[in-house]
């Protein structure tokens, strides 16, 4: 048997097993079967990868079903493994195996766990689907089930009213993209007369140049594919004008956060773009559109990541910015480094939650980070991993000497932005130049406010509530001065702490140890032509000059200074700064406006709508003079019959057969 | 094909059962209808196993002339074939959906075995005649079903169904009396591949669209289906929507395509802007019901937009879609009112606020309607999406404008269901009658168990309902390749651009 058959089915199997079994099974089976399927898939993947690592292994497709064949619209259901796919595998088994560990602590007291469990298989199953597939109708069913998944899993705790409707916000938006891509599907199909991706692929710059009609106007016919599918791209992967789902989605348990909403499912939109990267270097103007969305949706991220409480959503605004970066990226034509980043991404990503959700663990459900302060002491492993993770995503790092794993990364789509001497490259380096600051600040800050300073829990309702709990009925001092109220946060259990530890690993050591493969010259012997990725844009990125190697490393450290003038040296300046700026920080904290707007322009017009088509059209219109007034027109022409007749089923009858009679004698004399 | 009549058998069955239900108790007619509709099932197994595919168009053909050229002509292609299954499909599930029937037991199960007679007679039927009597027959049934089974408007319901759907059908039957004039014979088959002049098929095409649009039903003539729905007991609601509303779209790839390719071509946009505006509208008004079965039938009449979309798109994609999403819909649509029915039996109310919080007290009924729902809305991997995804990408062909309005349906397919989903299923239980309902009966398992079985099994391989339909389609699409409708796409080339190519070349490798 192929191992891409059991890494795939493993999952389904135990998502089906531990959710029809659920509590049949008992929380503990449940949990070792989903959790021991997912290790096993994780251990299947990595050789897979490692043998494209050392360019031995043969891009290969396994068919496992036929799906449909509607006349030249054929698709099957096939596993594809090349180097693009082997990469997206290990990113998701490793982190989904880590998840599945994690969530043994995490969840221990959730009286649903089987539930949980078997939704994270299924969703791990769906973007395996996903990644692997080889035609565009089989990367949708990827694309949908990791979206059913996100919608299950946002909405675990069902009785939140704030978790269900974040479920059906993230659904429903995603639709919106979901609508882009489906025309995007039908129009390649229109174009290239079949939905296989390795044929698109080919065909596709033969097509450059040509022009087709969609909405009325003519399109170069290269153009409007990719957007099309571009607009899926944007709403799976968050980008601005979709991304008010993502920070909603952090209602879903944490390590939900860190599986589906940073390291795996919203990247699928860069998988998507990295994946047709040779459809999308046909079309110079859809590339400037990936590349314009994603600078502007970094940007725009990472400001309303340096005003948030909620120590989940600057993570969630980090995760969205991130996903920008991955986007111009591909934009400039540099989907290795783009792949790259998403790689590295995925372990400091999910570190970054995952050490988020031990402090939340640590501190009984409190989420806003006005209440943390000073956990150093108490959860000294969290800090040390959240540490890591900092050090990351910040791009810690010295030019030839050592990084950690998102120096190697972002570096290497800054000096692709500045080295595509384009002026929207330059457009994303700046943009993303500027980011890097914000991100160094809120990344810092978030760490700060959390380990460092004096302990601010006593305000907190959820730590008074665990403290009134704890010592209910004995003789206790609540109210000490130290900001603890008493309460003593606890370091997490070690199938917690061990992802941790893993993750770390991969954050500290994930940059260095590949950057040769992904990114440098020479490293089409490990893309194998599974993307787009021009040896001479390669060379560029590595002829930048001498400042755009340097400024990034200049502008972490202004961000770290900032982070640390504010929220350990000087505590009071953020609160003057705020008051300074008003009206600028009001747009920011309350996130640009975005969830109002879309409100007004199509949630309340919507339902506005539905009723007034509803009560002024079907009832008031249509059933008014339609049925009801025929009603009464006959009833005015006929009550001498209608009073003949005993009742009205009876009549009808007699009405029926009547008239078959008549039309048959009819019919006979003629 | 074989000596045994089975299509005739399929007709007697249920006939002879029903008339036994008339004369005994209340519970041996349970079991009577019961074992009746199981057998017709089996029969219909049977006629699949049988059907030889990709051979002969029409099958198990039967041919007894009656009097004056009228004459009892049975006969399937592949297209009745799949229809017919689910007609017996669900047959069995809506018997066992009647358990809280008790009045008239007898005369109800009756009226279900004749309704069973006369769907399976619609599909099997080779004689334009015949066609009709099945076709008009099969709103007696219906109609006492909703008038004296019903809810509390029940007589309202059934005589807005009654008085829409006499409408159409009495200019059918002139037209049909029309063309069995002009072309001399009254059998279907024949009629298909005969030429009618272009003009007057322009207004057989008329008289025809005006009884199927009401049977599909299109906007602005779908208003009876909410109001039956509503007062319609469960099993009702299942056949309604299973295999009632099917008829239209059967009678439009039937007779107003093969017959009328040309006139079908003239009125493509007329039915094009009815869907479209259907698609919009009637799932804006989904948005907004609070009584759960008004909801399910609002959605019914946009996914019957896509069927007609589909069909209308006069290509192998969209009409092969077509069928899917008629047969997807005829589960989905039965499984989610019986879904309606199973908490309606419980708390005797339709009202969506009245309930919430299921999850928590009925797990395994929130995780069938979670599939249903899902199917609905048209998840890869379930039936909705392999129709809706072919209806649409057919349309494309046609139209850009027509496939972007109809494919917003799943934007806002999602958000009604899952909508309605959520204050059924999720939250707190604010009803302590609600908190207080058990989870599923093995009864109800029964129900739903095999629909949920079916629609993954046609999502994951619909090669097994496409096959037998697939010569057929063939067949018409070829029948309608000299109307076919000019393409918006106007795809041109342009001129190579040869230092791109080669740019390209070099990444790739």
């Amino acid at each position: 048997m192929q191992p891409i058959l059991l890494i795939v089915f493993l999952p389904l199997l135990a998502a089906i097993i531990g959710g029809l079994g659920n509590r049949a099974l008992g929380n503990t089976v449940v949990k070792a079967i989903t959790t021991g399927a997912l290790f096993i898939a994780c251990g299947l993947s990595w050789p897979i990868f490692i043998s494209f690592v050392g360019g031995h292994a043969e891009p290969q497709v396994v068919q496992v079903l036929h799906w449909v064949q509607s006349g030249s619209l054929t698709f099957d259901w096939a596993l594809r493994v090349d180097t693009l796919t082997a990469i997206m595998l290990v990113v998701v088994t490793t982190v989904s195996a880590l998840v599945h560990l994690y969530s043994w602590g995490y969840m221990a007291e959730d009286p649903d766990q089987p539930r949980f469990f078997a939704y994270l298989s299924l969703f791990t199953f769906a973007m395996l689907m996903l990644v692997t597939a080889d035609n565009l109708v089989q990367m949708f069913f990827g694309w949908e089930g990791v979206g059913l998944a996100s919608y299950l899993l946002i909405g675990f705790w069902f009785r939140k009213p704030s978790a269900s409707a974040a479920a059906i916000k993230a659904f429903v938006v995603n639709r919106v993209g979901d609508l882009g891509f489906m025309l995007g599907i039908f129009g390649t199909f229109l174009v290239f007369n079949t939905v296989s991706i390795p044929e698109i692929l080919v065909r596709a710059p033969g097509m450059a140049g040509s022009t087709i009609g969609f909405l009325g106007m003519q399109w170069d016919t290269m153009t409007i594919l990719c957007i099309l599918l571009f607009i899926g791209a944007m709403g799976k992967s968050a980008q601005l004008g979709l991304h008010t789902w993502l920070p909603d989605a952090m209602e879903g348990p944490t390590p939900v956060s860190a599986l589906i909403h940073a390291a795996t499912m919203v990247t699928a939109g860069v998988f998507m773009v990295c994946r047709l990267s040779p459809m999308f270097e046909t079309s110079p103007v859809a590339m400037g559109v990936v590349t314009a969305v994603g600078a502007a949706t970094l940007f725009f991220a990472a400001t309303i990541g340096t005003t948030q409480w909620d120590i989940k959503r600057v993570i969630a605004y980090s995760t969205c910015s991130q996903l920008g970066y991955m986007f111009v990226a591909a934009g400039v034509g540099a989907p290795g480094a783009a792949m790259f980043h998403l790689f590295t991404h995925a372990f400091f990503k999910a570190l970054l939650f995952l050490g988020a959700g031990s402090v939340i663990h640590a501190m009984h459900h409190e989420q806003d980070m006005r209440f943390y302060g000073g956990l150093r002491k108490h959860i000294p492993l969290t800090f040390w991993a959240m540490t890591m993770g900092t050090l990351a995503i910040t791009g810690v790092g010295i030019v030839g000497l050592f990084g950690f794993a998102g120096f190697y990364s972002k570096d290497a789509i800054l000096e692709a932005a500045f080295g595509a001497h384009t002026s929207i490259g330059m457009f994303g380096f700046w943009m993303g130049l500027l980011a890097a600051l914000l991100t160094s600040f809120y990344s810092w800050r978030l760490v700060f406010l959390t380990f460092f300073g004096k302990p601010r829990w006593d305000q907190s309702e959820h730590i008074q509530h665990a403290v009134h709990d704890d010592h209910h009925g004995h003789d206790h001092h609540a109210h000490s001065d130290d900001g603890t109220a008493g309460y003593h946060p606890h370091e997490s259990p070690i199938n917690m702490l061990i992802p941790l530890a893993v993750l770390s690993f991969g954050a500290v050591f994930a940059g260095i140890a590949f950057h040769h493969q992904f990114i440098s010259e020479g490293s089409g012997h490990f893309w194998l032509g599974s993307v787009a990725f021009g040896e001479e844009l390669i060379h560029h990125m590595h002829e930048v000059p001498t400042w755009v190697k340097w400024a990034p490393f200049a502008v972490m450290l202004t961000g770290l200074a900032i982070a640390w003038y504010g929220y350990i040296r000087n505590p009071g300046f953020p609160a003057k700064l705020v008051a300074a700026i008003k009206p600028i920080h009001t747009f920011v904290y309350n996130k640009w406006f975005f969830d109002e707007l879309y409100d007004r322009i199509f949630v309340r017009p919507a339902f506005w709508l539905g009723d007034k088509f509803w009560k002024l059209g079907d009832i008031g219109l249509i059933d008014r003079f339609g049925p009801n007034g025929s009603a009464w027109a006959v009833l005015q022409g006929s009550r001498v019959a209608a009073k003949l007749q005993t009742g009205f089923l009876y009549s009808y009858a007699l009405v029926m057969l009547l008239g078959l009679t008549a039309a048959i004698s009819w019919v006979l004399v003629h | 094909m074989t000596d045994l009549p089975i299509l005739s058998l399929m007709l007697l069955v249920p006939l002879v059962a029903g008339i036994v239900c008339l004369v005994v108790s209340s519970q041996t007619a349970r079991t009577v209808a019961l074992a009746a509709t199981l057998i017709d099932f089996a029969l219909g197994i049977v006629l699949w196993m049988k059907f030889d595919v990709g051979g002969a168009q029409w099958q198990f053909q039967e041919s007894h002339a009656l009097f004056a050229g009228f004459a009892w002509k049975l006969g399937i292609d592949g297209i009745a074939l799949t229809l017919i299954m689910l007609s017996v499909f669900l047959m069995p599930i809506c018997i066992l959906a009647s358990q809280s029937i008790e009045k008239r037991v007898g005369e109800y199960m009756a009226a279900f075995l004749l309704m069973e007679v006369l769907m399976i007679g619609v599909f099997a039927a080779q004689d334009l005649y015949l066609f009709y009597i099945f076709f008009e027959a099969g709103l007696i049934p219906m109609y006492l079903i909703i008038g004296i089974w019903g809810g509390a408007e029940r007589i309202y319901a059934s005589y807005k169904f009654f008085l829409y759907t006499l409408l159409g059908s009495i200019v059918m039957l002139i037209a049909m009396i029309w063309m069995a004039q002009q072309a001399g014979t009254t059998d279907i088959p024949t009629l298909m591949q005969y030429d009618f002049p272009v003009d007057a098929q322009k207004l057989l095409w008329l008289a025809f669209f005006a009884s199927f649009a009401v049977k599909m039903p299109m906007w602005p003539v779908h208003t009876w289906l909410p109001d039956a729905h509503v007062q319609a007991p469960t099993a009702g609601s299942v056949i309604l929507a299973g295999v009632l509303l099917k008829m239209g779209g059967y009678g439009f790839i039937r007779f107003s395509l093969p017959m009328f390719p040309e006139a079908s071509a003239h009125y493509a946009w007329l039915i094009f802007w009815l869907s479209m505006i259907a698609v919009v509208v009637t799932s804006l008004i989904a948005l907004v019901q609070h009584d759960m079965k008004k909801l399910i039938a609002y959605s019914s009449v946009a996914h019957m937009a896509i069927v007609t979309i589909g069909l209308f798109s006069f290509n192998v994609q969209g009409l092969e879609g077509s069928m899917v999403v008629m047969l997807s819909h005829g589960l989905v649509s039965g499984a989610l009112f019986l879904c309606v029915g199973v908490i309606y039996d419980r708390l005797h109310t339709r009202e969506i606020d009245r309930y919430g919080g299921l999850a928590i007290n009925m797990p395994k009924y929130a995780l069938l309607f979670m599939l249903f729902t899902m199917a609905s809305i048209g998840l890869p991997g379930t039936s909705g999406f392999v129709g809706e995804f072919l209806s649409l990408s057919g349309i494309y062909q046609v139209s850009s404008w027509v496939a972007f309005i109809a494919t917003t349906g799943i934007i806002l397919g999602a958000a009604y269901m899952l909508y309605l989903y959520r204050r059924v299923v999720f939250g707190e239980q604010k009803n302590a009658d609600a908190a207080a309902m058990p989870d599923l009966s093995v009864r109800e398992w029964l129900m739903l168990g095999p629909i949920a079985a079916a629609v993954l099994w046609m999502g994951v391989y619909p090669e097994s309902f496409l096959a037998p339909m697939r010569n057929d389609i063939a067949a018409l699409d070829a029948r309608l390749a000299r109307a076919k409708p000019e393409s918006d796409a106007k795809l041109t080339m342009g001129a190579p651009k040869p230092h791109e190519e080669t740019a390209h070349e070099g990444g790739a490798h």
